[in-house]
């Protein structure tokens, strides 16, 4: 099953990754910050079976937060 | 399950120091990305330049140089004639590539430097906090044009593919857009022609990226994103300006 | 027994510098120096070095830090007004620790001055080459023969200490044509640049070369950490020639065309029964103010004499240190000065002293 794994505390929370998921799966997590101060983004458990591993999300992040895996 | 995309080694695992959203990030990983995938990160040297990129030295995994404001492609240019069987490439802002080292750029070009220049056009100076650039479009608002860009007394913005396009000894020029995930897969294939024709040894390659500058631009990443689509591809046409590859 | 050629001193210093085994020269026309480049763009060709015209001396020199960066033995010369122009990166080299050769073959100035020679770049060169706290090594030829070995020398103390080495010539030394012989060089043992950009091969961590450092402490630790080594090379590189100075009651300090010059003035105050003597700096950075220290012991006046509006001179009164007198005589503007001028001034200091 692909899967999208983010280093939460590499994201800068610019929300480029989803603006261009074409799942729309991606989104802040719970509003908590990171240690360099920002609301990362991640995408919820029960959403990653939608995730085709696409990478459109991984392509746009300009903080190399997204490794994705098929 | 097998690894679809990941960080490339050609860029050290490193938080960057750039603004949330900027797009320096994204050239960067393409640079890398295109250095891993034609296997000579190992053989590359890379110029950095005056701006907001100043501290690519300890992003790109290669060996890299910090040049002085504007004169990357002459540096760029010493290390070449030392070492033509290595790849060197500049990465250069605009006021680094086409204000105070218009010169270093246009005459890189006119001796066919086999090097590779990339050019990120963001419309305005983002490291000293957002001044007027060279390429700064018409009535655009910045520090030192705080009523809009006067062409009258400020001139016009200068486009610098079309521009190099016209050197004898420039062999590839192109000019692409981070302007969606599109633009992203465009820019890095010109990135591949790029360094292609560096190995080639056909003369200069200059690729012009259109870039954001979100913090400067006082818009959220996504608006900037829109912002070189619908403000800056309208007056720097996407496409090959040159490509002397082509027979 | 090498083999002596007449040479003009512009040529002389380039074919020195391509026996040093520089292969890359960048460089761009401006009189009175312009014969350096058009010697480098006939034989760099033809032993597979590189010559290049550059669109601006600024280019000429950020060709060099490129080239040195990568490892390599480069040059380039200019003239004053020019080497105004390379300051910014003469800068960013020193501090980037590079090794590489500048040569400024001085003329008249300021400004666009005129192409006649002159020894008015004095403190450019030895003060304030850039911006920020650094120096040169500079060397100061003063015949033919001393553009060739001087200039061998600088690029090996440059490599040795990786530190850039300025040659501070003049119109007169560049254009003159005097016999000199290449000779054969003790080879001295210079470190591995293992430093150098030139590709990691993934072999090696990647190397960086550069001068920025945005933390103060670390800046400054940079800089005290290269100042270490100029304190070695004041130890260990000071290079004067002394005449005479035994018995003198007046010693003229002078360096480069202008010393030619004041050793005929010596000798014609000699022959008067004037007990004058001669100091001439080889090494302008590190100023030999030791020599000049001990010698205020037993002379009873200096006379500085340059081809400028006084700036060794400085260097002169400091080492002197209010022990005696520090006279100055100068021309500038391109003018060159007179045997019969600058005996004049050490008759006068003479009687003065009387």
């Amino acid at each position: 099953m692909p899967r999208v794994t983010f280093r939460e505390q590499r994201c800068k929370g610019c929300e480029l990754c989803v603006s261009v998921c074409p799942q729309g799966i991606i989104e802040i997590l719970d509003e908590r910050l990171n240690s360099m101060g920002y609301y990362p983004v991640g995408v919820k458990e029960e959403n990653m079976d939608k995730c085709t591993a696409c990478a459109m999300c991984a392509k746009m992040c300009p903080d190399c937060v997204i490794t994705v895996e098929k | 399950m097998s690894i679809v995309f990941q960080k490339p080694d050609g860029l050290i695992d490193v938080p960057t120091g750039y603004c949330p959203g900027c797009t320096h990030g994204i050239t960067h990983r393409l640079v890398a990305e295109v250095l891993d995938e034609m296997g000579i990160t190992g053989k590359t040297i890379g110029i950095a330049s005056v701006g907001c990129s100043v501290l690519a030295y300890n992003y790109f995994s290669c060996d890299m140089i910090q040049a002085p404001h504007g004169r990357a492609p002459a540096v760029a240019t010493g290390v070449k004639r030392v070492l033509p069987e290595n790849f060197v490439f500049t990465y250069q802002g605009d006021g680094d590539l086409a204000a105070i080292g218009t010169n270093e750029t246009i005459h890189s070009g006119t001796r066919g430097e086999n090097i590779t220049i990339i050019f990120i056009n963001n419309a305005v100076y983002g490291m000293t906090g957002g001044q007027m650039a060279p390429t700064s479009l018409p009535n655009q608002v910045t520090q030192t044009s705080p009523y809009g860009r006067d062409v009258k007394t400020a001139g016009y913005p200068i486009r610098i593919c079309e521009m190099m396009a016209t050197l004898d000894g420039v062999a590839y020029a192109e000019r692409t857009a981070i302007d969606g995930v599109a633009g992203v897969n465009k820019t890095k294939k010109a990135i591949r022609k790029a360094f292609e024709t560096q190995k080639a040894g056909l003369g200069l390659s200059i690729i012009e990226v259109l870039s954001t500058c979100p913090t400067n631009w006082g818009l959220s990443p996504i608006d900037s994103i829109k912002g070189v689509k619908e403000k800056m591809v309208p007056y720097y046409p996407l496409g090959v300006y040159k490509n002397k590859g082509e027979k | 027994m090498a083999e002596k050629v007449l040479m003009k001193g512009n040529e002389a210093v380039a074919e020195a510098a391509i026996r040093s085994g520089c292969r890359h020269y960048f460089g761009y026309p401006i009189t009175p120096q312009t014969e350096v480049a058009a010697y480098m763009a006939k034989v760099m060709p033809k032993i597979g070095g590189v010559f290049l015209q550059a669109e601006s001396e600024i280019a000429a020199i950020n060709m060099v830090l490129g080239a040195s960066s990568a490892g390599a033995r480069a040059m380039t010369s200019s003239s004053s007004p020019g080497i105004s122009l390379k300051c910014e990166t003469i800068s960013y080299i020193a501090a980037s620790d590079l090794p590489c050769v500048i040569l400024n073959v001085q003329r008249g100035g300021p400004g666009l001055g005129g192409i006649q020679p002159s020894q008015a770049d004095y403190w450019q060169a030895t003060k304030a080459p850039g911006h920020g706290d650094f120096h040169l090594i500079v060397l100061a030829p003063s015949s033919v023969q001393e553009m060739v070995d001087l200039c061998m020398d600088a690029f090996d103390l440059s490599d040795l200490y990786r530190i850039p080495a300025l040659i501070l010539a003049d119109g007169l030394l560049g254009q003159m044509m005097e016999p000199v012989v290449f000779k054969q060089r003790k080879k001295i043992s210079l470190p591995e640049k293992k430093w150098a950009t030139n590709g990691h091969n993934n072999k090696r961590e990647h190397n960086i070369i550069n001068s920025l450092y945005l933390t103060p402490e670390i800046l400054e630790k940079t800089v005290l950490e290269r100042f270490k080594r100029y304190d070695i090379i004041n130890e260990k590189e000071v290079r004067f020639e002394e005449t005479n100075t035994n018995d003198a009651e007046i010693i003229v300090v002078a360096y480069g065309a202008c010393v030619r010059i004041v050793n005929s003035a010596v000798k014609m105050a000699r022959e008067k029964g004037i007990k004058a003597g001669i100091i001439r700096p080889i090494t302008l950075w590190p100023f030999p103010n030791k020599i000049i220290e001990k010698r205020a012991k037993t002379a009873k006046a200096f006379l500085t004499t340059e081809m400028s509006m006084g700036q060794m001179v400085d260097d002169v009164r400091l080492a002197v240190n209010g022990e005696k007198p520090v006279h100055f005589y100068g021309r500038t503007g391109g003018v060159i000065p007179t045997p019969i001028e600058i005996l004049e001034q050490i008759e006068k200091i003479i009687g003065g002293l009387r």
